[in-house]
């Protein structure tokens, strides 16, 4: 799976957690630039990609994470 | 299987404007907001309303303590203190030995100083998490020989929290302990949601809780489950006994018995508990009979059954008969078969019955059924061990009540005799499990505590009730209650009037009202006022006043002149 296929659907999971159909992100977009991204919610995205990956984050990555790029790379190389 | 957490979050957006609601605050001393979801979309998806107060981040001490915080003015039906066995580890950690050996004896004192503070304010049921019987392996297994050790202090603590319960009617337990050795810590908590969120409950587990908690509220409510409806042919035993004969069918030693012999054992623990036992099988009733009147290893026996259906109808009209002479909601009966076929065909005709899809491995059956949940209840009394004998009488007063032509002959051939008696000591808590558990023939709906009832038994204004009622058949034990308050010298109101369903139609509501006025008149009143509230599930009383004589007040209201009120207009019941 190549960066714009897991793109793909981590928007799905954003838009299901976040309850917003209209919404995209980018490589670049960043948890201010995103109406309620806020902690409650950034911790249920984490879940539900892991779940949908079927992969695990350290603590250490999830606080680390400074965009929608970064968490990729991080799936990216996880799933290599 | 319980709907996903997202599912149960998907449910916020629907609308509830029909739902019943109910007012609950939920105190935490970790993050709360998605365990808060689940709960409000676990009451969605079965048409609860919860109206929910949910406290800032750990604020159990300041909502409690500070009588003008936002808990109190809220004043929520049930009050949910959740504190997780994560937050009191690190507490007890920092604790001196002496202090560590004197733990769970503390935080009784606290919970206990909750409790107090509590009550002096909000008429609210509480309910509050048990503790996790984890070992924290400081000891290891040594820890259970070690006082001052986490593993013995915790395990002590939910002891106590059980006995510091038994005389509170207002507080329970909801036991996420054994919620949580059932699915296994690994799958209910995630490290990193804890320390990054402060969340002690994975997120997969948060439909589990909301279904706990959930559980527990409605059996407050008065709604529960009071029967078990069981087929036979490969449910209570493996094999058909039509075909495989009696000396074939799978009990006990033969084959996979076990599997049957210990799902029987468990259903029987129901029926002493007070679950009703009912059977309803396609088989021919003589063959379907013999196994629990000759099989030496059957744990069920017809005593244990209070209405046995076998035959070739279809089911969905067999559990209606059973329904009709059980006389219970359709929505407080579980039935159980083997068969999918059969269960659709139940759950299509009969949506209000709760229908488990068996797994399809009987081996699983048992370890299934027990994580449903099914028979949560609010009460348990010792009568309750005899409800099966009086549906057995029931069932045969129905047949008998066919045989007469006439009602009248056939109550004046019941022997009903009554007895009447204030509130005291030893009815009340029957007193309060009847006003829990009747919904039908309920006037007001009030359920009352058994605190409730003491208090209402020595306050001069009011006159309190019950009656029992035996017959020839048997005791139905106390069956019916009135609550009067005095409004003034001349006029009482009808607080409550409860009857059990299981004596309907048998003049005993004539019986109570001719009780109810000559006492009335002795004491000097001239004029009793009542109310009917009505509710989705007592239409069956909507005319009971009207029927009795009163005349109709605005607002649903009536009123029985007692001067012209005619006593003795039945007289198939004898008081003594």
């Amino acid at each position: 799976m190549d960066k714009k296929e897991i793109l793909i659907k981590i928007n799905e999971i954003f838009k299901n957690i976040l309850d917003n159909e209209a919404l995209t992100i980018y490589e670049n977009t960043i948890a201010s630039d995103v109406e309620d991204w806020d902690s409650l919610n950034h911790i249920q995205i984490i879940v539900a990609i892991e779940k949908t990956f079927k992969i695990r984050f350290t603590t250490n990555e999830i606080h680390h994470f400074k965009n929608v790029g970064e968490l990729l790379v991080a799936i990216e190389s996880k799933l290599a | 299987m319980l709907p996903s957490f997202s599912v149960l979050k998907k449910n916020l957006k629907n609308n509830v404007d029909s739902f019943k609601v109910i007012k609950i605050a939920i105190l935490a001393d970790t993050a709360s907001q998605l365990v808060t979801q689940a709960i409000k979309g676990y009451g969605i998806e079965n048409k609860v309303n919860f109206e929910i107060f949910e406290a800032d981040y750990n604020q159990i001490d300041h909502q409690i303590f500070d009588p003008t915080s936002e808990l109190y003015e809220f004043a929520p039906d049930f009050l949910i203190i959740l504190k997780s066995t994560e937050h009191l580890t690190k507490y007890f950690y920092t604790l001196d030995r002496d202090k560590k050996e004197n733990f769970a004896a503390t935080q009784i004192e606290y919970i206990d100083a909750l409790y107090q503070t509590i009550s002096q304010k909000l008429n609210c049921y509480i309910l509050i998490t048990n503790f996790i019987e984890l070992n924290d392996s400081v000891f290891g297994n040594y820890a259970s020989k070690v006082v001052s050790s986490f593993s013995y202090q915790i395990k002590r603590l939910n002891l106590n929290l059980m006995d510091y319960c038994q005389n509170r009617n207002k507080v329970y337990i909801i036991d996420v302990d054994s919620q949580i050795t059932q699915l296994g810590y690994r799958q209910t908590f995630d490290p990193k949601m804890y320390f990054i969120a402060d969340m002690v409950f994975n997120i997969d587990f948060l439909p589990y809780l909301a279904k706990n908690i959930y559980d527990v509220i409605l059996a407050i409510s008065g709604n529960f489950k009071k029967c078990i409806i069981l087929d036979l042919d490969n449910t209570l035993w493996g094999g058909i006994i039509g075909d495989d004969g009696i000396d074939g069918i799978e009990i006990g030693n033969l084959g996979n018995g076990k599997i049957f012999s210990e799902l029987q054992l468990w259903v029987k623990q129901l029926k002493q508990r007070g679950i009703i036992i009912a059977i309803c099988s396609k088989n021919t009733e003589e063959i379907a009979l013999e196994p629990f009147k000759t099989h030496p290893e059957m744990v069920l026996r017809l005593e244990d059954i209070a209405i046995f259906v076998a035959n070739w109808k279809n089911k969905a009209d067999n559990i209606r008969f059973i329904q009709s002479v059980l006389n219970i909601g359709m929505d407080s009966m579980v039935f159980i078969d083997d068969n999918p076929f059969e269960r659709e065909l139940v759950k299509k005709e009969i949506p209000e019955i709760t229908v488990p899809s068996l797994p399809e491995d009987a081996a699983e059956y048992l370890i299934f059924l027990k994580s449903l949940n099914l028979f949560e209840t609010a009460s348990f009394t010792l009568d309750d061990e005899y409800r099966t004998v009086k549906y057995q009488k029931e069932a045969e007063r129905s047949f008998l009540q066919n045989s007469f032509a006439n009602m009248d002959d056939f109550l004046a051939n019941l022997e009903m005799v009554s007895e009447v008696k204030p509130f005291l000591g030893f009815n009340i808590p029957r007193v309060s499990q009847l006003s829990q558990r009747s919904n039908q023939f309920n006037l007001r709906t009030i359920r009352y505590s058994e605190q409730e009832l003491i208090e209402i038994s020595t306050d001069s204004n009011y006159y309190t009730f019950s009656f029992s009622l035996v017959d020839k058949y048997g005791d139905n034990g106390l069956i019916a209650f009135v609550i009067l308050n005095k409004i003034d010298e001349s006029t009482l109101f009808i607080e409550n009037w409860v009857m059990s369903c299981r004596v309907l139609k048998r003049g005993m509501e004539i019986f109570t009202l001719d009780y109810v006025v000559s006492n009335a008149k002795l004491n000097g009143f001239n004029k009793i006022i009542a109310e009917y509230i009505p509710t989705k599930k007592n239409t069956l009383v909507k005319e009971h006043y009207s029927s009795l004589g009163f005349e109709l007040l605005p607002n649903n209201q009536y009123v029985l002149d007692l001067n012209i009120y005619k006593l003795g207009t039945q007289n198939f019941i004898t008081r003594i």
